[in-house]
């Protein structure tokens, strides 16, 4: 299938009728200020009526407009076969380090597994990530390779998912479009061209509410969103709404959401969930840690039996500090004893 | 000698796009050599010369910068064919969004930054639509989703286009731009070569000098706006 195959189509259809079967062709319009066109006719029969002088602005002409609108509709074929998102999973074959020594890792992750990245700031861990992105094949610095579904990715594919691979999540990053989270998820849903878009905006918003602290309406700005807020809804909807298979998140540990739900919630969507993290309660939720030492993979760890078991100890120190923001939340002042008063129901809830 | 045009609004992150890629496609040192086009000032070679690459400023001053582009770019070649370079980038600023200093047959990239609005991409004209790859910066700062959004604008526009998203900090994504970049068309001269789009038109008497208001002043070639009643 290609491009020629809209010609005829283009060439019969009346224009109102092209643009029910493929709704994105209003953008397509707009973007060359036809948007006014008469939709009756077909677009060859509608141009005639158009100022070839305003085409030509666009660098367009009566013909070449009609090449175009097709290779248009070409790229936004939705089909399913040719979804980056079928990954069933991603192997990464060790290289070597900065000093030149071998990693002699080899490292095979699934959807809906979840690992750490442990290492110094600097260590090398968005080396890895990008040779992910870049599906390296030793042709990187780190000589890495990545393997998809077990086999060497085509080169055709590597170009053309590449940057499609990894979505990434981070603590530096903010919502910078003026619009309400309503609008916000229904474009990004249109732009991935879902066909339910109410459902899964509905799902988007209730879940990203579900992980923030404080509640927030649709109609809010999302640039009005507090810091919580606005990672939560980052995470909802790159777990629901974004193509790719692979989610990068860079340090959540601060973002005041729920970090453990989050986390789940990826996973849960089949995503393959790579987290650099130094907080000891995500790197040991975590299937597997990659360990990162100059520039290399030092080694990768299982989390082993007891270090799960020490996790129920970390989420009850984590819990004192918990109490301790609550208990500034509420305006209490931290008093002597208190801090002593939440070690102390630490202490007995090990006993229970 | 391969070439490159590398074009993009003003502050969107072309030269440390270059800069970076420059470094990830490992040449020796002073084989690659960069030629700026810019309006009225510039202070991009200091960055060029503090990683030693060779590079040549040129101001369009009151001529339309894409003439200027246009009129100097086989004198930029031949500069680059004196200096024995194996690749020559030329970077310049599309001020009106309307320039595309894009040349058929010569690896043409656009460089525009997820900072600048969602609908950006809808707006550039030519400078995107003929570009045969589309590099977004500053994706580290905004949500994944504001990311594939404006890319999902940006094929809207240019259907046929490579986006490629780089962060000019830290130079991730430069690795697939380089691989483009070493792929680029090897030319001697681009004698007898075409542009991809026309020039902004411009010769009316405001082009000569004319400061005056007026219909009066008004020569060559105008284009009225229509106002509605």
């Amino acid at each position: 299938m290609s491009s020629y195959d809209f010609y005829e189509e283009i060439a019969e259809t009346p224009v109102c009728v092209i643009l029910e079967r493929y709704p994105l062709a209003v953008d397509y319009l707009a973007n060359h200020r036809l948007g006014g066109i008469d939709s009756s006719k077909t677009l060859p029969a509608a141009l005639l009526d158009v100022d070839p002088e305003m085409l030509e602005e666009f660098g367009l002409d009566n013909e070449s407009i009609i090449d175009h609108f097709c290779t248009f509709l070409e790229a936004f074929r939705s089909d399913p076969d040719d979804r980056p998102d079928a990954i069933s999973s991603i192997t990464i074959i060790g290289g070597r380090n900065k000093s030149g020594e071998s990693e002699n890792e080899e490292l095979t992750v699934r959807p809906g597994e979840i690992i750490s990245i442990v290492g110094p700031t600097g260590s090398g861990k968005s080396r890895l990530l990008e040779d992910i992105e870049c599906m390296a094949q030793k042709d990187t610095p780190t000589l890495r390779q990545i393997l998809i579904n077990g086999t060497v990715p085509d080169e055709m594919r590597r170009f053309d998912t590449g940057g499609k691979l990894v979505a990434q999540l981070s603590q530096t990053m903010n919502f910078v479009m003026d619009l309400t989270v309503r609008e916000f998820l229904e474009m990004h849903a249109k732009s991935r061209m879902v066909s339910d878009v109410e459902d899964v905006v509905e799902r988007c918003f209730e879940c990203a509410n579900s992980l923030a602290g404080e509640k927030f309406s649709p109609d809010t700005k999302v640039t009005q969103l507090s810091g919580g807020q606005s990672r939560a809804l980052m995470i909802a909807d790159t777990a629901l709404m974004s193509a790719s298979p692979i989610v990068l998140i860079d340090e959540i540990e601060n973002a005041g959401i729920d970090r453990k739900e989050a986390i789940r919630l990826l996973a849960g969507n089949e995503k393959i969930i790579l987290m650099s993290t130094h907080d000891p309660l995500l790197a040991l939720r975590a299937d597997k840690r990659i360990v990162i030492k100059n520039g290399g993979i030092a080694k990768v760890l299982t989390t082993t039996a007891n270090e799960r078991k020490n996790l129920v100890k970390i989420e009850k120190v984590d819990n004192i500090l918990l109490g301790l923001r609550n208990s500034l939340r509420k305006g209490e002042v931290i008093d002597d004893g208190v801090v002593e008063e939440f070690m102390d129901e630490w202490f007995w809830s090990f006993l229970r | 000698m391969k070439m490159i045009t590398v074009a993009g609004p003003p502050s969107s992150g072309k030269t440390s796009v270059i800069l970076k890629t420059i470094a990830t496609l490992g040449l020796p040192e002073g084989s690659v050599g960069v030629v700026k086009f810019d309006s009225l000032t510039s202070f991009d070679h200091i960055r060029y010369n503090e990683s030693n690459i060779p590079v040549q400023t040129g101001f369009a001053g009151k001529i339309c910068p894409d003439h200027f582009f246009v009129s100097n770019i086989e004198d930029a070649v031949s500069w680059g064919k004196r200096k024995g370079f194996s690749v020559l980038i030329t970077e310049s600023a599309g001020l009106c969004n309307r320039c595309s200093p894009y040349i058929k047959g010569i690896l043409s990239v656009c460089v525009i930054d997820n900072l600048s609005g969602v609908n950006t991409p809808r707006k550039i004209g030519p400078m995107l639509k003929y570009a045969d790859i589309v590099v977004v910066t500053k994706g580290d700062i905004v949500s994944q989703a504001e990311r594939e959004v404006f890319s999902f604008n940006i094929k809207e526009v240019n259907s046929n286009a490579k986006v490629i998203f780089v962060n000019g900090i830290t130079g991730q994504g430069t690795f697939m731009l380089a691989k483009y970049f070493s792929e680029a068309t090897e030319i001697d001269t681009l004698k007898d070569r075409t542009l991809r789009f026309t020039m902004p038109a411009a010769i009316c008497s405001y082009c000569t000098g004319e400061t005056r208001i007026g219909d009066f002043y008004q020569m060559g070639m105008l284009k009225r706006m229509e106002f509605e009643e």
